[in-house]
């Protein structure tokens, strides 16, 4: 079909629209990983403003050897892995019964289950449940007081309800009984489900520092979120940089550098899974759009 | 009068009788779902065994909290614990609207709130309607690709990266000293806050937000477009005709969703970006909260501060969904 004038016009401003709008959010991306490959005299000065300048790996190798870093990214590492696998296994726990249509009080369990997105206790009154559970500064607050979310729960369970029924009644009436069914028959049959749970639960551990800032106090349990915090944001980088001989100067510079570098450790297991993340995390918000 | 009892007698005969019909019903029926309800626990118990976990811990960490939320009206002394505290009625609720702080903390809370609705909300549908234009289809993977990118990054990383722009002697400051400008203190200044937090915001969020608009998009059937290119319809009067009311359930659900939270403004960003000299526009009452509570440890007064808070969420997205029902077909329930 041949465009007429003005959707040509149309079109041209479409595709500059988007570029820009695409620059605009990839150049501070690109800016950072520079930044951290630079040298940084020239990152303060300006000079670097796209491509590293003086390519150095320099302020990795400071980061490397941050005791702090290392730690919280171990720490990170442990909340990640055993929180994802309990929520996945929570999430399937709830989303599988919740699907059987012949489960009696269905109806009921899902309301009451779908009521704490609307209303919660709030802050205090969890704080001093968790406190009288003897749970802070613990391994577990970091996992078992977000166990499962209802949002994923649904998800779940929308994708169970459309596997055929018939494929689980031929089963019962073969009689396998519920376990079985699950077992053999629904999970297998649920990969891209769960991986797409998976995905979402263990970004959601690795990036978030509320949990920790509110329930723990030994810097040797913060995870990575927290141990950055202290770097970028309140600027605690002293004892970084105190055990070099450099000049007051050049310390200041390092730290600018280390910032950087420490920005992109932070994000390389997502830069890494990023083409997974993507497919998965679309596939995830489209099978929960079917039910919102 | 005989007469009178006489032509009531049979009416009332039938009440009986329909009365003690209907009760017998109902116990037949009371007796049907027990015997149903015996009957699926006896057949699907191992269902109900894999609930029992998930059903304990929404009990104790999402309901007993709820029960906990009474001590927005005790004076909470540990040692007495909940139920023992004394009760003192709306006397921390009073504590709070007389505070100086009220007003601010509204003010912010909203503020931040219905900025934040009124940009970061329309920006993702137009990405939406103009990624659906793209007839390259390399192009439009890639606009993807790099918009849907920010949003697995952590809020501790957005905002230090936002920091590190923003600095007196950062990117942003350099380009303004290229043009011969003067260096603004973008961090520390509290008519700025907001700004920053929306558009950051944006940045992170519009790819990903674009995407469930994207999907009812690629939903929408083409003979109907076909239908008005024949009718000599340019593309930007198909996508106002067309296209934007193909999606408009989407964005209402949507803005329900959104504009019923506009007061629950998110603690983690705020917090990171708050500092002492932009706090008179950055406080909101997440991070009240957060410091009268967990820091100060006046446990009952800021549960009070933050049930009026849930409150208000509760019955603005009540609100919203009546309006929204009134208005549009389309609601949450």
């Amino acid at each position: 079909m041949r465009d007429s004038n003005t959707d040509r016009t149309f079109n041209i401003f479409n595709y500059v629209f988007l570029t820009i709008v695409a620059l605009l959010v990839i150049y501070p991306l690109l800016f950072v990983i520079s930044a951290s490959l630079s040298n940084p005299q020239y990152v303060v000065s300006g000079e670097m403003w796209l491509w590293p300048k003086e390519f150095t790996l320099d302020a990795y190798d400071k980061v490397f050897k941050n005791q702090d870093i290392i730690n919280g990214f171990m720490n990170t590492l442990k909340y990640t892995v055993f929180g994802t696998v309990l929520n996945v296994v929570m999430t399937i726990l709830a989303a599988y019964p919740l699907s059987r249509r012949d489960l009696k009080g269905r109806g009921v369990i899902m309301a009451f289950i779908i009521f704490t997105i609307f209303f919660s206790g709030g802050l205090i009154p969890t704080y001093l449940l968790i406190r009288d559970l003897g749970m802070l500064n613990t391994f577990w607050v970091m996992v078992i007081p977000n166990a499962v979310a209802v949002w994923n729960i649904i998800i779940m369970r929308t994708f169970f309800q459309s596997i055929p029924h018939e494929l689980q009644e031929s089963a019962m009436i073969d009689g396998c009984g519920n376990f079985r069914i699950l077992w053999n028959i629904v999970l297998p049959l649920s990969f891209p489900v769960i991986a797409v749970m998976v995905l979402f639960y263990s970004v959601g551990h690795w990036n978030s520092y509320f949990q920790a800032l509110i329930y723990l106090q030994d810097q040797d349990k913060f995870p990575l979120q927290l141990i950055l915090r202290q770097i970028l944001i309140k600027g605690q980088t002293d004892d970084m940089i105190q055990t070099t001989s450099e000049s007051f100067l050049a310390q200041q510079l390092s730290v600018e550098g280390l910032k950087y570098a420490v920005l992109i450790v932070a994000n390389l297991p997502m830069l890494m899974l990023y083409p997974f993340l993507q497919r998965f995390f679309v596939k995830g918000v489209m099978i929960g759009s079917l039910k919102g | 009068m005989t007469n009178m009892s006489e032509s009531v007698a049979p009416v009332e005969k039938f009440e009986t009788y329909r009365k003690k019909k209907l009760f017998k019903n109902r116990q037949n029926a009371k007796k049907k779902t027990w015997v149903e309800w015996r009957k699926s626990v006896r057949k699907n118990w191992e269902l109900y065994l894999l609930l029992t976990p998930v059903i304990l811990y929404f009990l104790i960490f999402h309901y007993f909290p709820l029960y906990g939320l009474q001590i927005a009206f005790k004076d909470f002394i540990a040692t007495k614990g909940i139920l023992g505290s004394p009760w003192v009625g709306f006397k921390h609720f009073e504590r709070f609207f007389d505070s100086y702080y009220f007003w601010r903390l509204i003010k912010n809370t909203v503020g931040i709130g219905v900025f934040t609705l009124a940009v970061s909300f329309p920006i993702p549908i137009v990405l939406a309607l103009m990624l659906n234009e793209v007839k390259s289809l390399r192009f439009k993977k890639f606009v993807q690709t790099v918009v849907y990118a920010p949003h697995f990054l952590s809020t501790v990383v957005v905002v230090g990266m936002l920091l590190l722009f923003l600095k007196t002697d950062g990117l942003i400051n350099q380009v303004i000293r290229l043009f011969g400008g003067a260096p603004i203190d973008f961090i520390t200044e509290p008519a700025l806050f907001k700004s920053l937090y929306v558009f950051s915001d944006v940045w992170q969020t519009m790819g990903w937000s674009s995407i469930i608009y994207i999907a009812a998009l690629a939903a929408v059937d083409p003979s109907q477009h076909e239908a008005a290119m024949i009718d000599g319809a340019s593309r930007f009067q198909r996508i106002i005709h067309i296209n934007i009311p193909a999606i408009m359930p989407t964005i209402v659900i949507l803005f329900i969703l959104n504009a019923g939270s506009v007061m629950a403004v998110g603690f983690e960003k705020v917090y990171l970006m708050q500092n002492a000299l932009n706090m008179s526009s950055s406080d909101v009452i997440s991070t009240f909260v957060y410091r009268s509570g967990i820091l100060e440890a006046q446990y009952s007064f800021s549960a009070a501060v933050g049930l009026f808070n849930s409150l208000i969420n509760f019955f603005m997205l009540i609100m919203v969904n009546h309006i929204a029902k009134k208005v549009n077909e389309t609601s949450l329930w």
